[in-house]
């Protein structure tokens, strides 16, 4: 099939309605942990950039490591996202996965 | 400044270039059909896909930009990474799966995939146009800022083959090869940031760093002292009977605190400057004068490199170093964090001086700086508002740091990526990949940035060339491998770019808006033409903007794709009440009002029409904070007023 711009390109397999609402859900509550984090950044910067010059530890001031650890929770958060899908879905999509290539 | 090109450093990236170019035509050769051309058949592995999202997201604009701003202003610069980065939070958590599950090609069938309108498609294909040719502006802009040092050739020209070659190369491939051209590019770039990163912490800092064998012109600053009497500035420079010093208070001048040194017969500019304790400080500064009839003039002397010439100094360096010493040999992470900190550094200010006889002088002054402020926000004049107690400066920060976390998912060549692989788990597996990456690449734009800042070589002239020139201060083939590859970063983005406008043309303007009926070859055939369209669109428009930092540029198409394509995308996806209409409205005020915000702001006015800012009409720069409510509030108003009488529409 040509599968142009008429009509849906099916992907290959679908998760289950469950698993895609409790995906949405997790995904979301992460969502709500890192705006927090980026939020509290933010304020603080603006707010009360005095603050970022204070040193935390090893020499190192606010600004440095709020901003080290905003970029290492991006990921963290993003690994724990993964994880947690992936004990949802089913079986067949990491067979699948295999074989991808 | 003008450049000696290096012929290894053309024979690397002529190298480098071929490759790519090489991989585009074999790969593109197995892709004929449509659904190849745009998105790879979806059949691209889940690790390369996040790797390449790495690819296409780490652009000139991450790469020659942030470091550039870093390099002049601080951690200023680095706050434009963690906004970049944390857009990627919104874009896994948010959109990514519920937009795969839909499996459309493009961004507009997405949004349109509920509905089938032609509103929405007339819509979204405008807001993608408008927002690649805008997020192609600074690509071009950086194509130039490399192409400069590296050949010794005008920006523009690196603009015009930045242009060609992507054109070549998306006329005559498509998907696939940028797919893996992305994946290729962004491995490099990581592995040869880290390389760079590595030997700055060896080499350390130094008071007098050796920029190429070359010691750094030390710029003299006299001072402090309680008086600013002329006769006292006389004395100390020890001046001859010959010799003059005059203030200059006339015109232009007026304002600016310069006084005027001949000695020699050489005239030189020294800005005095008051500290908060009431003392004073005379700094040498460095000049670019351009005359009517086009004749450069620096610090006195003709430009150039032959004998009576003269050219405009490298700089940035530390001027103090904890305990005075003169450098601290190879240094930690964290150390060289540290020690930063602790040291005093020179930044660079510069003030333009239009004279009555239409020369134009532009006049770089050194700003000793400790490091504590480097290392603390609100350095740079756009930041700086941050620092001082009136709201509008406060919100134009709010509103570009929503606008950089919104804008990412909003993008329309970053969308395009997630339909490559083939379900929601791996599109999950590549933006995890991609986050990696690119977290692990914006640390280290916070150790070039600094190590160009220290490294004595910038050009005060462009803060865009930072990061090449920094590569050039530490070796010449270091120098060629990263300006290579930065080069190839701008070639992928650009091509990802132009790939999303043409299939926008194609898809929703044509096929789905104007109802043409094509067949899959006459599809292919249009998408590149309008690709070559596009391409020269952004050519023209780099060439216009050479002197604004990349990053600053992105911050705008970040707001524009926010405003225009974040309410649209999140309400359709979260909210069942959602109408046609609304989309279709929404997208189109957020559009507009963001670009209109733009272009009546106080940036723009001092950048692109050349007016004094202070009559700008909007109150701050950056329309995020205003225009992406306005986008939900007018998705969700209009929505209400248009609910379908019967309940017919449930899904």
């Amino acid at each position: 099939m040509a599968g142009f711009d008429h009509g849906p390109n099916e992907p290959e397999d679908q998760e289950n309605s469950e698993t895609i609402s409790r995906n949405t859900r997790l995904g979301l509550k992460l969502f709500m942990v890192y705006l927090a984090l980026y939020g509290g950044f933010v304020f603080l910067n603006t707010f009360s950039p005095a603050k970022m010059e204070v040193v935390v530890f090893a020499g190192l001031n606010l600004a440095i490591v709020y901003g080290f650890t905003l970029i290492i929770a991006a990921f963290v958060l993003a690994l724990i996202y993964g994880w947690s899908c992936r004990n949802d879905v089913s079986s067949d999509t990491s067979k699948n996965e295999g074989a991808s290539q | 400044m003008i450049y000696e090109p290096s012929l290894m450093a053309v024979l690397i990236f002529g190298g480098i270039v071929a490759i790519t170019l090489g991989l585009s035509f074999w790969l593109g050769a197995k892709a004929k059909s449509a659904k190849g051309y745009f998105a790879a058949g979806g059949g691209i592995h889940w690790f390369v896909n996040g790797v390449a999202f790495a690819g296409d997201y780490l652009s000139a604009a991450s790469f020659l930009g942030i470091c550039g701003m870093i390099a002049f202003y601080g951690y200023d610069g680095f706050l434009y990474s963690i906004g970049y980065l944390a857009g990627w939070i919104v874009a896994l958590f948010v959109i990514a799966e519920p937009l795969k599950r839909m499996g459309r090609f493009t961004f507009a069938d997405a949004l349109d995939s509920k509905f089938q309108s032609r509103g929405i498609k007339l819509a979204a294909a405008i807001s993608t146009l408008v927002v690649s040719i805008f997020y192609l502006i600074p690509q071009m802009v950086g194509a130039g800022a490399l192409i400069t040092p590296l050949l010794g050739f005008p920006h523009y020209v690196g603009v015009l083959m930045v242009g060609t070659i992507v054109i070549l190369i998306v006329v005559t491939a498509g998907m696939v090869s940028t797919t893996y051209v992305q994946f290729l590019k962004g491995s490099l770039l990581v592995i040869f940031s880290t390389v760079l990163t590595v030997l700055i912490l060896q080499r350390g800092l130094s008071t007098d760093p050796a920029n190429d064998g070359k010691p750094t012109h030390q710029f003299q600053i006299l001072g402090p002292t309680a008086s600013d009497k002329i006769e006292h500035w006389k004395s100390e420079l020890k001046l001859n009977e010959n010799d003059s010093l005059i203030p200059l208070d006339q015109g232009a001048w007026a304002t600016k605190d310069y006084l005027q040194l001949t000695r020699d017969d050489k005239v030189s500019y020294w800005k005095v400057t008051e500290s908060p304790e009431q003392q004073y400080y005379l700094s040498e500064t460095q000049y670019k004068q351009k005359n009517k009839n086009g004749s450069i003039i620096i610090n006195g002397l003709t430009q150039g490199t032959g004998e009576g010439e003269t050219d405009l100094y490298p700089v940035g360096r530390i001027s103090k170093l904890p305990g005075d010493e003169a450098e601290t040999g190879p240094l930690g992470v964290t150390e060289f964090l540290s020690t930063i900190r602790e040291s005093e550094l020179i930044l660079w200010g510069s003030d333009t001086i239009k004279e009555k006889d239409g020369a134009v002088l532009t006049i770089y002054f050194p700003k000793p700086t400790t490091g504590e402020k480097v290392l603390s926000p609100g350095n740079h004049p756009k930041f700086a508002g941050i620092r001082s107690d009136k709201i509008w400066g406060k919100l134009n920060f709010l509103s570009l740091m929503l606008a950089l976390f919104c804008g990412t998912a909003s993008l329309p060549h970053i969308l395009i990526r997630y339909y490559t692989v083939k379900d929601q788990a791996s599109a999950r597996k590549s933006t995890i990949v991609g986050i990696g990456t690119i977290g692990y690449f914006y640390i280290l734009t916070l150790f070039m940035g600094l190590g160009a800042m220290t490294s004595g070589a910038l050009d005060v002239t462009n803060t865009n060339m930072a990061a090449p020139l920094l590569a050039k201060s530490i070796g010449d083939w270091l120098f060629a491998v990263i300006s290579a590859i930065a080069f190839t970063t701008v070639l992928g983005t650009v091509s990802g770019l132009i790939i999303a406008s043409s299939g926008a043309v194609v898809h929703d303007l044509m096929s789905s808006f104007m109802k043409i009926e094509m067949n899959d070859f006459s599809k292919v055939r249009i998408a590149k033409i309008a690709s070559v369209v596009v391409g020269v669109i952004a050519i023209i428009l780099g060439i216009l903007f050479e002197n604004f930092n990349v990053n600053y540029l992105v911050g705008w198409a970040f707001s524009v794709a926010a405003s225009a394509n974040l309410p649209a995308l999140v309400m359709l996806l979260f909210w069942s009440k959602t109408t046609k209409q609304g989309i279709t409205v929404a997208i189109f005020t957020g559009m507009v009002s963001s670009l209109t915000w733009i272009l009546l702001s106080a940036d723009s006015y001092k950048g692109i029409y050349g007016l004094d800012p202070t009559t700008a009409i909007v109150p701050f720069s950056q329309p995020g904070l205003v225009t992406i409510p306005l986008g939900f509030l007018t998705l969700i108003v209009v929505s209400l007023l248009t609910q379908p009488k019967s309940k017919e529409i449930k899904s």
